[in-house]
């Protein structure tokens, strides 16, 4: 079976300082996979970098989409293939209404799959029932992207977008992140609602909290820029029992240091 | 010439006293001028002294230090003469910007009326539509009085204005009545002879308890060196409610000076918008008197600008009576090598208390060459007061750019939209919905066809 998501060796660093330091990891279809560590170790250098974000350089080792060099694809031919980054820091942008946004980019991968563009009326009827899946009000479709959110609605409405998009792989950067319990549950819910046997997702957190919610089927721990330590869904609970420092040992980079302080 | 001999002069011999080249024509000299009424033949030789001993603005003048009319100085520019024949067919007109606005569209070429193009419909209880010769010979007395003032604005230009202006637009409303659809003029400025210039005198006069929108047009046929130097003058009565926009598309040869000056009276609404597009060099001079009890001005604007262009904002917001509101808005585009200009002067006269001006200018450059400057100036002479400012000049959000993309928009469309939605700003302040969706499709289209907006982050 060909897996969804295929990293090997994978460096990866900004202005010559190096941040990923050999990263090996497959999520075949159908798996949750989470990635955890401290701050700073490197995972949303990691997400960044599947997703295309300029300013950082691969210099060793590949990531392989469905069998394709998906460092090779600009950043929209990824999302285009299927890629979704729900973002750690979701982006205000004032002016570009919410419904223009995500019709645009919708309808630029439906046109890339050779499937027909949905007109206004169609869209409103798709989006719909997927925004109540997140609770969230319609009314957010009327303003501008993210602005004026609060920082639960951001989260959510990164969520509400992979529902809209539906991807193959799913990277999510500490979605869980200035949620409380009940948003927890909701962003949880929507994103176990995606789940299918041909798709993928990764996980990355920095709190064992979202896995009770989102359970993977396999964790591995970063740090200093590698993937320390890979276990199944019981490794989390360890980790939020014992703390970093009991599995890490690595103690060079700054995570690690912070997180023994 | 003795003037070469001393320094200054001699940076720019031509500038000093522009009337010294030849071919600058003396208004008695023009036939019909010379027929005409004397008091507008003596204000015309007045405005032509008047140009003649201010001279053109150079970068030394404080006003002009970034905004260089050199070019204009080294020749002289006769006024344009009317055109002999036919310029255009009418059904050309449907091509240009805002044409699809109702209402009456009063068209001039290189400054001289065109009856074949216009559509102008008779008005009811006395409300006035018309070129200004039509109403120089309908309306002397009424004429007289209003073009017979001294200006709010007075400088080179303005009085260059004066000197050649051949007609333009006016509207007159009677207290208590309105002009439902917007008036619009549109300037086709055709180059059929290089190094002319086109200048158009413009009178829009409410009274009391009225209501009217106004349309200034000006593009280009050609691709000549042109000159359009205009002056409108408005004059806002008691609780009027005026909207005005000024679209300015010309040529990339050509030059562009647009002068205007808004009287208000107390509990008037103006909405002022300035559209600039085109030109290789415009300066938009605007003051705004504010001088009744509680009126309100919006003063709006984008530039937007490629290549080598430069268009210059210079307004002068004068709070003459006390609680007035003044709202100016402006953001700039810029690519390529272009430049923006934006001065914004607030005047707050002794006795206008509680004042509430607030003025901003944004500009975000699309290139590493693009240039912009903006000074706010600030004269309060009143304690009791609210008056802000605040300019920025910046990039396209390279965090913005990747959101959109991380979605599946491709990097073009994403600067487009963000490039757009800085326009948008702008845009959506345009009351009059026809004109606020057409400027929107006019400057999403424009953006799509400029290639400069697919450099950069
Ligand atoms: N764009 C960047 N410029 C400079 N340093 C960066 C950049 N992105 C990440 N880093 C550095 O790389 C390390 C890992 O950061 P990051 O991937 O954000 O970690 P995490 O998401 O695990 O907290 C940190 O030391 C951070 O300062
Ligand atoms: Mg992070």
């Amino acid at each position: 079976m060909q897996p969804i998501l295929k990293i090997q060796n994978l460096h990866a660093g900004v202005d010559g300082k190096a941040i990923l330091r050999g990263v090996d990891l497959t999520l075949q279809p159908g798996e949750v996979h989470a990635v955890m560590g401290p701050n700073g170790s490197g995972k949303s250098t990691l997400a960044a970098v599947l997703a295309g974000r300029e300013g950082y350089d691969v210099t060793d080792g590949q990531a392989h989409y469905l069998g394709q060099d998906l460092l090779a694809l600009e950043p929209e031919d990824r999302a285009k293939a299927g890629v979704f980054l729900a973002f750690q820091y979701p982006v205000e942008i004032p002016g570009v209404n919410s419904t223009y946004f995500l019709k645009a980019a919708l309808n630029e991968q439906r046109k890339h799959r050779g499937e027909a563009v949905l007109d206004a009326i169609e869209f409103l009827q798709f989006v719909r029932e997927k925004i109540r899946l997140l609770d969230l009000n319609e009314d957010l479709l009327k303003r501008p992207v993210n602005v004026g959110f609060s920082g639960g609605e951001k989260k959510r409405n990164e969520i509400f977008q992979m529902a809209v998009l539906e991807p193959r792989l799913a990277v999510l950067d500490e979605t869980d992140s200035g949620l409380d319990i009940d948003a927890l549950r909701i962003v949880a819910h929507g994103v176990n609602q995606l789940k299918r046997p041909d798709r993928a997702q990764l996980v990355i957190t920095h709190y064992q909290r979202l896995l009770d919610y989102i359970v993977p089927d396999y964790v591995h721990v970063l740090c200093g820029g590698r993937i320390v330590k890979s276990g199944g869904k019981e490794l989390a609970l360890e980790l939020e029992e014992k703390g970093y420092d009991w599995i890490l040992g690595c103690n060079t980079c700054a995570g690690c240091e912070s997180v023994a302080a | 010439m003795m003037a070469a001999m001393e320094p200054r002069a001699a940076r720019s011999p031509a500038v000093a006293t522009p009337l010294d080249q030849p071919g600058w024509p003396r208004p008695a000299e023009v036939r019909e001028w010379a027929a005409g009424p004397a008091w507008l033949l003596a204000k015309r030789q007045a405005g032509l002294a008047r140009f003649q001993e201010l001279g053109w603005p150079t970068l030394e003048h404080e006003d002009w230090r970034f905004t260089n009319l050199a070019p204009l100085a080294e020749q002289p520019w006769p006024p344009a003469p009317a055109p002999t024949e036919a310029v255009l067919p009418a059904e050309r007109l449907a091509d240009f910007a805002l044409a699809q606005l109702p209402g009456d569209r009063l068209v001039f070429v290189d400054g001289h009326f065109s009856r074949r193009l216009s559509r102008v419909r008779p008005q009811p209880h006395s409300v006035r539509v018309s070129s200004l010769a039509q109403a120089l010979a309908e309306a002397p007395a009424w004429s007289e009085r209003w073009l017979g003032r001294e200006g709010a604005l007075v400088n080179a230009l303005t009085a260059l204005n004066e000197a050649y202006f051949t007609d333009g637009l006016v509207v007159s409303v009677p207290k208590g009545r309105a002009i439902e659809e917007p008036v619009q003029l549109l300037h086709l400025s055709t180059g059929g002879q290089a190094r002319r210039a086109s200048h158009l005198r413009n009178l829009i006069v409410t009274e009391a308890d009225t209501r009217l929108t106004v349309v200034e047009n000006y593009v280009s046929l050609g691709a000549a060196a042109t000159l359009t130097n205009t002056v409108t003058t408005v004059v806002g009565g008691a609780n009027s409610v005026v909207e005005h926009l000024r679209f300015q598309d010309e040529s990339a040869h050509a030059f562009h000076l647009g002068a205007v000056e808004a009287e208000l009276g107390r509990g008037a609404s103006f909405v002022s918008h300035s559209f600039a597009l085109g030109a290789r060099l415009s300066r938009q001079n605007l003051r705004v008197i504010l001088g009744g009890e509680g009126l309100e001005a919006v003063l709006n604007g984008l530039y937007l600008t490629g290549g080598e262009r430069l268009a210059d904002h210079h307004m002068i917001v004068d709070h003459a009576a006390p609680r007035c509101v003044s709202h100016e808005y402006f953001n700039g585009i810029l690519a390529g090598r272009s430049k923006g200009v934006f001065h914004g002067r607030i005047l707050v006269r002794p006795g206008a208390q509680k004042t509430d001006a607030k003025q901003t200018n944004k500009n975000m450059l699309l290139s590493d060459e693009a240039t912009a400057n903006t000074k706010p100036q600030l004269e309060i002479y009143a304690d009791d007061v609210k008056c802000t400012h605040g300019a920025t000049i910046g990039q396209l959000q390279p965090e913005a750019v990747f959101y959109l993309r991380a979605r599946g928009l491709p990097r073009e469309t994403a600067r487009r939209m963000l490039i757009h939605a800085f326009a948008g700003e702008i845009i959506e302040r345009i009351r009059s919905t026809a004109m606020r969706e057409e400027l929107d499709r006019v400057v999403w289209d424009r953006l799509e066809q400029d290639e400069q907006v697919h450099v950069g982050p």
